[in-house]
């Protein structure tokens, strides 16, 4: 899915992509929640909603802001949300989730469900004034979430080594009274068995819980990013070869006698089958209505945007093929 | 915010302003306090809304700095004391809207909010769009708006038009206790984010208590204008505590035969822009009166809208601005009067735009 809608970028059939390569293990954390737990995701949490059961046709029709995306085109590619799933609405500006899921997770608490709040970010996203708030307010009120630190060596192109001197992430849970874990960033289990323990101490005793998960991002930042002006091609090669979560579940599926090379072969000719068809199905579908654009903004039209509403639809019905009003789904 | 500052704001704003020196806060202005009957102050209407509205529905929670000392009679569940960062709990509020409470985030002031303003815009105002209608974000953040007295630059700013920009946001500002009330009872009961902007210099002013305000349903609705006094000559427009020395000009120009219409916004978004075309086709003038700074101002708004619209027509003068000085907010007190529009400055400038000597 992610070389695909890669290229599709770079054929500008859609404006923007971010692709999770080399950081896949987090779908172990995915795998260890509840299925209604939230999450709070920053952007390269793809996984977690595939875990979750988010089809391909779902992460082709938002990418394509059809007509069928559940956000109504409304937001850029990769800024997946889903209620169904409780996957929150992704929010671009860094880490603003932070504290956001600090208070989904006292919400939480109040309700004594027995739920918790997932919060992933990166370490370049930590060094915000949010991620500081976020974690204090969790530490101090008691909030069932646990903060899931994608650490992949890099903010765009600032290295982490440049975005912080002390010991990572993990150390400044520990100043918040936190408990806190670094893993293995790009060992499923281990991530499972951590964000599992977290997710313990989270639901019965209402505490937060810092995860650093250590990996590298083989994706450039998104499709607005090219690595290779601030790192070596041969690094990234290095490790893919040494140490990638793909290549360290293939080889232990395959010493363990459950996985043979053929199986592998077919599995990842069927996906990519099935990604290309909802791929070409999603760009065949229609724009979201045009009455699209005054909804949601408040629960009922305030007098200004039923005016603008009034005014655009005299227009669409005086010139209905300048507009190509055919490109749209019905407006109501 | 520094230490000193804190505790100056722990203080209670009237405490604070009686400690002061002998300045007349509110100048020769009487809110009826002589008048027989009882009386309500803008921080008891207040108060009763919020606490009305947390008895009416358990969903609706209280947070910000402070809030859990000033009244403990609330359950500990629904009342928070947080840590210092305005970004911190305006997020966790946002985040706590998002999955289905109701909280009411208090700010010690909006000059701090800016510390948490993107919380408020970015995710408070537009995650229910961007969700495609899936996640509201039902939430109040209040505070203290506007000039207080003697705080100098970095604790007078009005925010009407700062938050009045944003689709996605209900902006209000109450003027007497009618307004704190009633404003703030329809602001929980929105479904939508709502911006309460409350007047730090208002909130121990008295007001008649009425009837009909002791009501638990007393509800105003948000977008409507309300007519303070009718008039013929001239419409001013304002908000907040301007309102008063709106009044109270209007009180010195009847005596001199002119007759002002007073129009109390209450609402700046959605704006009551019918209620205004309205009343200039009466009057042909129209003036606007803020404390807020000149440029893309309430005021700058309001008489652009009318100039897009048929009032424009009626118009017989063009549209006059009263604002707040375009200077930061001087500390000395004497330039800190002078900053801010007053009875005075509004007394003249009715007469100059009615070419009146």
């Amino acid at each position: 899915m992610d070389s695909v809608l890669y290229e599709a970028q770079r054929q500008g059939r859609i404006s923007f992509y971010m692709t999770s390569f080399g950081e896949e293990a987090l779908i172990g954390s995915a795998a260890a929640l509840d299925p209604k737990d939230h999450v709070f995701g920053q952007y390269r949490e793809a996984g977690v909603l595939l875990q979750r059961g988010f089809t391909l046709e779902q992460f082709m029709n938002q990418c394509y802001s059809n007509e069928l995306d559940q956000g109504k085109g409304r937001q850029m590619p990769v800024h997946y949300g889903s209620k169904e799933l409780h996957f929150q609405t992704i929010s671009s500006p860094l880490a603003t989730q932070i504290p956001q899921a600090s208070g989904a997770a006292y919400a939480m608490r109040r309700e004594g469900n027995k739920q918790c709040v997932v919060c992933y970010f990166g370490e370049g996203a930590a060094s915000e004034g949010d991620f500081h708030a976020g974690l204090n307010m969790a530490a101090t009120l008691g909030c069932p979430v646990i903060f899931y630190c994608r650490n992949n060596g890099y903010a765009i192109s600032t290295p982490s080594i440049e975005q912080y001197r002390g010991d990572g992430i993990a150390s400044r849970g520990i100043g918040y009274g936190i408990d806190t874990i670094r893993v293995d960033g790009n060992d499923i289990w281990a991530i499972y068995e951590a964000t599992k323990a977290a997710r313990k101490l989270a639901v019965e005793q209402n505490k937060p819980v810092l995860i650093e998960a250590m990996t590298y991002r083989v994706s450039h930042h998104s499709t607005s990013d090219d690595s290779s002006a601030y790192r070596s091609k041969k690094e990234v090669e290095d490790w893919s070869k040494r140490d990638n979560p793909l290549a360290r579940m293939r080889a232990w599926l395959m010493n363990k006698g459950w996985w043979e090379k053929s199986e592998d072969v077919e599995v990842t000719k069927a996906a990519k089958a099935a990604v290309l068809k909802a791929f070409a199905d999603a760009e065949k579908l229609k724009k979201p209505a045009v009455s699209e654009m005054y909804t949601d903004v408040y629960d009922e039209m305030i007098p200004e945007l039923v005016r603008e509403k009034a005014e655009i639809d005299a227009l669409l019905k005086k010139y209905p093929d300048y507009y190509q009003v055919n490109d749209y789904a019905k407006s109501t | 915010m520094s230490a000193a500052l804190k505790s100056l704001f722990k203080t209670p704003a009237a405490a604070r302003l009686a400690s002061r020196s002998p300045r007349a806060l509110f100048g020769s202005i009487r809110y009826n306090t002589t008048v027989a009957g009882e009386q309500i102050t803008v921080r008891e209407a207040l108060n009763a809304a919020i606490d009305e509205e947390m008895e009416r529905d358990e969903k609706v929670w209280l947070l910000g700095e402070e809030v859990a000392q000033y009244n403990g009679a609330y359950k500990v569940t629904a009342l928070f004391d947080t840590p210092i960062t305005e970004m911190g709990f305006a997020g966790i509020a946002v985040g706590a809207a998002f999955h289905g409470t109701k909280p009411i985030c208090e700010f010690m002031t909006f000059n701090f909010a800016m510390q948490a303003i993107d919380q408020v815009v970015n995710s408070g105002a537009k995650t229910y769009y961007m969700s495609g209608g899936s996640t509201s974000c039902p939430i109040v953040f209040r505070g203290p708006n506007g000039a207080a007295a003697g705080v100098g630059a970095q604790h007078s700013q009005d925010y009407a038009s700062w938050y009045g920009q944003i689709p996605g946001l209900k902006v209000v500002s109450p003027y007497d206790a009618e307004d704190a009330k009633g404003l703030m009872k329809a602001a929980i009961r929105d479904p939508n984010p709502v911006i309460v902007l409350e007047n730090e210099l208002m909130y121990g002013t008295s007001f008649p208590a009425t009837a009909e305000m002791a009501s638990k349903d007393f509800v105003i609705p948000l977008g409507k204008a309300k007519t303070m006094r009718e008039g013929t000559d001239l419409t001013i427009v304002t908000y907040s505590r301007p309102v008063a020395f709106a009044m109270e000009a209007a009180e010195l120009l009847a005596k001199e035969g002119i007759n002002v219409e007073v129009l109390n916004l209450r609402s700046i978004r959605p704006l009551d822009l019918d209620a205004i075309i309205k009343s200039v086709k009466k009057t042909n003038h129209l003036m606007t009166v803020e404390q807020g700074f000149p440029q893309f101002g309430v005021g700058s708004e309001v008489s652009a809208q009318i100039m897009e619209s048929e009032a424009f027509d009626y118009l017989d003068a063009p549209v006059c601005r009263v604002t707040g000085a375009d200077v930061p907010m001087p500390y000395a007190q004497n330039l800190e009067s002078l900053a801010l529009p007053d009875t005075e400055v509004i007394y003249k400038q009715v007469k100059r735009v009615l070419n009146i000597e």
